[in-house]
């Protein structure tokens, strides 16, 4: 099968003497069709440029990018089947939004009642009927994302481009969103290469993740591979809680050089099953959870439990019990 | 564990700086009256009153014996407006503020479009520097400077026969109405020195207009399939017809007032600002020269009305 997307042996540089930087750093990177793939990573990450380079914003120093199967690394944005839902929107402000969202066709040279028509049945898929008379500085932050979306789609793209979407909105606006991106892409069929920092967003929403750290992919994986089983360090260091064990410590507690246990997989052992015991020296609340900090020998163990019942305070003696299925071992030189 | 933290005891004794400061703070309405009640003297008494003052003396007369102007209301100087003379002067003029408005969008927009979109940091300085630095020497001297060099005898000429081109030039001046005798004694140079005195206010307004749109909006056009000339269409241009009016109302109101340059470049013919001289210095006849100057006004007037009409300030 074709790859929607594919990126073969990508860099991109920025600046130049002493001060350039290598932003994307021969990165390859299949994305399939239909699927709703997320590039996750820090701010600096290079993931905004790998997203930018294939809408054909910025141009690769080395490699090939295919969209499609059609090599497409140097062809300008106009010329490519994707289209790209912007951070801060960039709708047009002297457009209704309706003109927005018709813009596409308008260049295209569709006629006004065709481009009219497709418009509002746009605006009503992303649930903003009536409001193509409006001006995008009447929206609010909720809509003109709505509004980004729908002007992004009428094109129909091979694929779709997000950057950020998501990130200016507040968290209940941002969770109903990210349902309905994910019911969006799966009614449309269409391949959603989805760029966010935001691990929880990652998870819920993708059908595979990308983590990338310094210009370099660290994994590629279904969010359940990526967060049970991390290739790298920074891999799970990033996405969720993790407790990393080295050293003396790892080899005591889990027969491993180095390892990785989600706080959430430890519990209070009673009497018989405890792995480790020692002091408490932080409890923080989380509403849903208690994270208990424990001093086992000089090594700090995080672990989540039920905010309910009779609960450790700093100071107290406490063993700790795990499943040897929730000990994930990592390379001991892993960066 | 805790940690001791002592702050130093507050203030006690405030001074009457201190005392001032902390009421207008509380009362920020007042702060706002003190800070517009000079400015709004100073256009109300100075701008204001000056500009009622014209308008009545454009109703008022002289004493065609003694000279002395004649407080009685009278529609004679609208009427001597309209003699073909006068409309002559009056339309001459706005063609000329017309073109050269016209001339400085097409010269000033890719300047003011580089400058916004492909310059930064001590190139930009270089730029604005580049742009202003005309504006740093009298207005005289470049406009006497530019008779020279417009002169028969001058730099200009003196090109175009390096560059076998002097056929060229001949050609120009023999065209009827805008030539002359040389460059310096036509219309033609008349245009080319307006045009040079007015083109940085032409490029200012638009640079920041440009600078003001996001790039994001331009990738957006691209990306959705607008060629470069497109997005320049449906996006820059829109966006950046603030700027133009702005500064197009700059450049067409400066030509509309000037009379020192068609006075020293250009063939004999008069302009408004030459008239209104004219009639209030060496005729002494201020009411005409006060209905004349009425002229720039409504026609800046009707100009801003159109450019309303066209969506220039839809996007401010």
């Amino acid at each position: 099968m074709t790859a929607a997307v594919a990126l073969e042996r990508v860099s991109c540089e920025f600046g130049s003497g002493p001060n350039r930087v290598r932003a994307v750093d021969a990165i390859d990177l299949a994305l399939e069709p239909g699927e709703f793939f997320t590039l996750l990573g820090p701010s600096g990450s290079g993931k905004t440029t790998c997203l930018r380079m294939i809408g054909g914003f910025t141009l690769p120093a080395a490699g090939r990018i295919l969209i499609g199967g059609v090599d497409m690394t140097m062809q300008p944005p106009y010329a490519r089947p994707v289209n790209t839902v912007f951070q801060d929107y960039a709708l047009f402000p002297h457009m209704t939004v309706r003109e927005n969202v018709a813009y596409a066709l308008m260049v295209r040279g569709t006629g006004k009642a065709e481009r009219e028509r497709r418009a509002d049945a746009l605006l009503d898929m992303v649930r903003l009927p009536g409001l193509g008379e409006r001006r995008p500085a009447q929206l609010s932050g909720g809509q003109r994302q709505r509004v980004a979306l729908a002007r992004a789609l009428i094109n129909q793209p091979q694929v779709l481009l997000l950057d950020e979407p998501l990130g200016a909105l507040d968290l209940k606006l941002r969770e109903q969103m990210q349902g309905e991106l994910k019911a969006l892409q799966k009614s449309l069929g269409i391949t959603f290469l989805f760029i966010t920092h935001d691990q929880h967003e990652a998870l819920s929403m993708s059908d595979r993740i990308g983590v990338i750290d310094r210009g370099r992919l660290e994994q590629v994986g279904t969010p359940r591979a990526i967060y049970d089983t991390p290739a790298t360090r920074f891999v799970a260091r990033f996405v969720g809680a993790a407790n990393l064990l080295d050293g003396e410590p790892a080899r005591r507690l889990t027969g491993h050089a180095a390892a990785l246990l989600r706080p959430e997989r430890i519990g209070l052992a009673n009497g018989h099953d405890a792995r480790a015991t020692g002091t408490v020296t932080d409890v923080q609340y989380y509403g849903a959870f208690l994270r208990v900090t424990v001093d086992v020998g000089g090594a700090r163990i995080s672990a989540d439990l039920a905010a309910a019942g009779a609960l450790p305070e700093p100071g107290a003696q406490v063993a700790l019990r795990w499943d040897a299925g929730a000990v994930h071992p990592l390379a001991a030189d892993a960066r | 564990m805790a940690v001791a933290l002592t702050w130093p005891p507050p203030p006690t004794r405030f001074g009457l700086l201190r005392r001032v400061s902390d009421r207008l703070y509380r009362t920020p309405r007042l702060l706002l009256a003190l800070l517009l009640v000079p400015p709004l003297l100073w256009f109300g008494v100075f701008y204001l009153g000056s500009l009622f003052t014209l308008l009545a003396n454009a109703f008022f007369q002289i004493d065609e014996y003694s000279g002395r102007v004649v407080r009685e209301l009278t529609l004679k100087n609208f009427a001597a407006l309209a003699e073909p003379a006068n409309l002559d002067v009056a339309l001459r003029t706005v063609t000329m503020a017309a073109l050269v408005t016209l001339a400085s969008v097409g010269l000033g927009f890719p300047v003011a479009h580089y400058m916004a979109r492909h310059t930064s940091g001590a190139t930009k300085a270089l730029c604005y520097i580049a742009v202003m630095l005309p504006l740093w020497s009298s207005y005289l001297v470049r406009v006497y400077a530019w008779k020279l060099l417009l002169a028969k005898e001058g730099a200009v000429s003196w090109l175009a026969a390096q560059l076998h081109l002097g056929w060229l030039l001949d050609a120009l001046l023999a065209l009827p109405v805008v030539g002359g005798n040389s460059l310096s004694f036509s219309p033609l140079g008349t245009f080319v020195v307006f045009v040079y005195l007015w083109l940085p206010f032409m490029i200012l307004p638009i640079q920041a207009a440009i600078e003001r749109i996001p790039s994001s909006l331009l990738e957006a056009s691209g990306d959705l399939g607008a060629a470069p000339h497109e997005t320049f269409r449906s996006v820059i241009l829109p966006l950046a017809w603030p700027g133009v009016a702005a500064g197009s109302i700059l450049t067409f109101s400066l030509t509309l007032g000037d009379y020192i340059v068609p006075q020293v470049i250009g063939d004999s013919t008069l302009f408004i600002g030459q008239v209104v001289s004219l009639q209030q210095g060496v005729a002494g006849n201020i009411p005409f020269a006060a209905a004349f100057s009425l002229v720039p006004i409504v026609v800046v007037g009707a100009y801003l009305w159109f450019v309303k009409r066209q969506g220039a300030f839809d996007a401010l």
